[in-house]
């Protein structure tokens, strides 16, 4: 007889019956007990909009559909004990005992789940959201744990300054405003000439003869309306860079041509408590360094005043590799989202030179100096300097 | 024997090399020695006293300024890393 079979599982379990055997070979915690333990990492495997709503404090995110494959790299320790919720208590018991054979042996479900936690009064956050167009357009960053949801709120909210729109400030701009940087200020007297174009990826033929800081706007609103983009065309001064700096940046990418700016620069972030992510470059060559007061040196730590004219030539003068600011402005952009995001180990007290004709990398480390003549212990400079503009260029 | 690293705004005063050689048992025997070998490249890092503030130089990584300055041991074969500010934007 040929047609379709019926096949009749008999004494196989319902669901209930499955989630007691289930609750009854791994551990479950109520919210006191869970409380308590230490140096426990807490999964919540619900789904996004359950999680949207509001979770608990500390926690991370992943979906019971995506647990197996992403708890090692969030819990690379497979000793150290895991505290997994949902609503009620039902999901994270099978993704306890899936936890449990992966080898997470102190893996334990939250009885009770999300919804006994928040009747007890305990701490949890309602965050704030992304909407569903800007998750699409992050969705690269939200997929990394050490972003995701969270870490994209808080690059929208910060404040990142560029100065310079040139050969280091134009892949900076481009990748800060691509990475959903809520706020970049820009500060820049030129124009956009041809000779710019070899290197400067920000500007275009469309806007030679424009200035480089509206030409950059231009450029970043093109990549990303999310981007509030704040031009400063000036030089800075001694005279501007309270102004600039009262509009509250956060971060500092210096991308300067000259050393009276780097100075400038150094000395106001070193009163006002800002990081500055340093790049220079010069023919093949390039250096980058965080400087980050109270933590690592200032610039002035390393050089304490201005090198003589003779050793201090600009790129107009000496040359440069048209990739060489793309690659030592990227190195730049990646160290500023570190800082906005609070992630991984800055370039502090490091300084990386790095060497195109090579391709070497070197890096050697930089100290704070104790008679530092802005950070030191007896600082001698107190306001600021406007060295003489004695490059040629 | 040491390999002392050029950088590029120093390259005129060493013949162009990206490299040299020098030895010497303390940074200041090193830095004496480098005003021997290539003078030009020498003097604009030690004036024979002292490093010029300008320049910093790195023996194996480390800033000898704040690592036991001219007196510091360097062991053979280390390498060195002078190191002018670059003010090295590009704005124009």
């Amino acid at each position: 007889m040929r047609g379709a079979a019926t096949i009749v599982f008999e004494g196989m379990p319902s669901y209930g019956e499955l989630l007691k055997q289930v609750k009854g070979r791994i551990v479950e915690l109520d919210a006191r007990q869970a409380r308590e333990l230490e140096n426990a990492a807490w999964v919540d495997v619900r789904e996004q909009d359950e999680w949207d709503e509001g979770h608990i404090l500390g926690a991370v995110h992943i979906p019971r559909g995506n647990l197996e494959s992403r708890i090692e790299g969030i819990v690379p320790d497979r000793s150290q004990p895991i505290v997994i919720y949902c609503a009620s208590g039902a999901r994270s018991a099978f993704a306890a005992e899936s936890l449990n054979a992966l080898g997470y042996e102190r893996a334990a479900s939250l009885a009770g789940g999300y919804t006994d936690w928040k009747r007890n009064g305990y701490d949890i956050v309602i965050p704030q959201q992304l909407s569903p167009e800007k998750r699409a357009r992050y969705s690269r960053h939200l997929l990394i744990p050490e972003i995701g949801e969270t870490g994209q709120l808080k690059l929208l909210d910060s404040r990142i300054l560029l100065i310079g729109a040139g050969g280091l400030g134009s892949p900076a701009s481009l990748y800060l405003a691509a990475a959903g940087v809520g706020h970049i200020g820009i500060i820049d007297a030129d124009i956009v000439d041809e000779s710019n174009l070899q290197r400067q990826i920000a500007h275009s033929l469309n806007t030679l003869g424009t200035p480089k800081v509206d030409s950059a706007k231009r450029s970043i609103e093109a990549l990303n309306p999310d981007v509030e983009v704040t031009t400063y065309r000036e030089r800075l001064t001694s005279e501007n860079i309270d102004r600039v700096l009262d509009d509250g940046w956060e971060v500092i990418v210096d991308g300067a041509d000259n050393f009276p700016t780097r100075y400038l620069v150094n000395d106001a972030s070193v009163w006002r408590d800002i990081p500055v992510v340093h790049g220079s470059i010069y023919r093949f060559e390039g250096q980058v360094t965080v400087f980050k007061p109270g933590d690592g040196p200032c610039y002035r730590c390393l050089y304490p005043s201005p090198p003589p004219p003779e050793l201090a030539p600009s790129c107009a003068e000496g040359g440069v590799l048209g990739v060489l600011p793309g690659i030592v402005g990227t190195l730049q952009t990646n160290e500023a989202l570190k800082l906005a995001l609070d992630a991984g180990e800055p370039l502090v007290g490091r300084l990386l030179l790095f060497d195109a004709l090579a391709t070497d990398f070197t890096e050697v480390r930089i100290n704070r100096n104790p008679d530092c003549p802005v950070c030191g212990e007896h600082p001698t400079v107190t306001e600021y300097i406007d060295y003489v503009e004695f490059c040629t260029r | 024997m040491s390999v002392v690293r050029v950088p590029p705004v120093l390259r005129v005063e060493a013949g162009g090399a990206r490299e040299v050689e020098a030895s010497g048992g303390t940074v200041r025997e090193l830095l004496e020695d480098l005003r021997v070998r290539v003078p030009e490249l020498g003097a604009k890092v030690y004036d024979g006293a002292e490093i010029r503030p300008y320049v910093n130089v790195y023996v194996d990584g480390e800033d000898v300024r704040t690592s036991g300055g001219l007196d510091a041991p360097v062991r053979d074969n280390a390498t060195v890393v002078l190191l002018p500010a670059m003010a090295g934007g590009d704005g124009r």
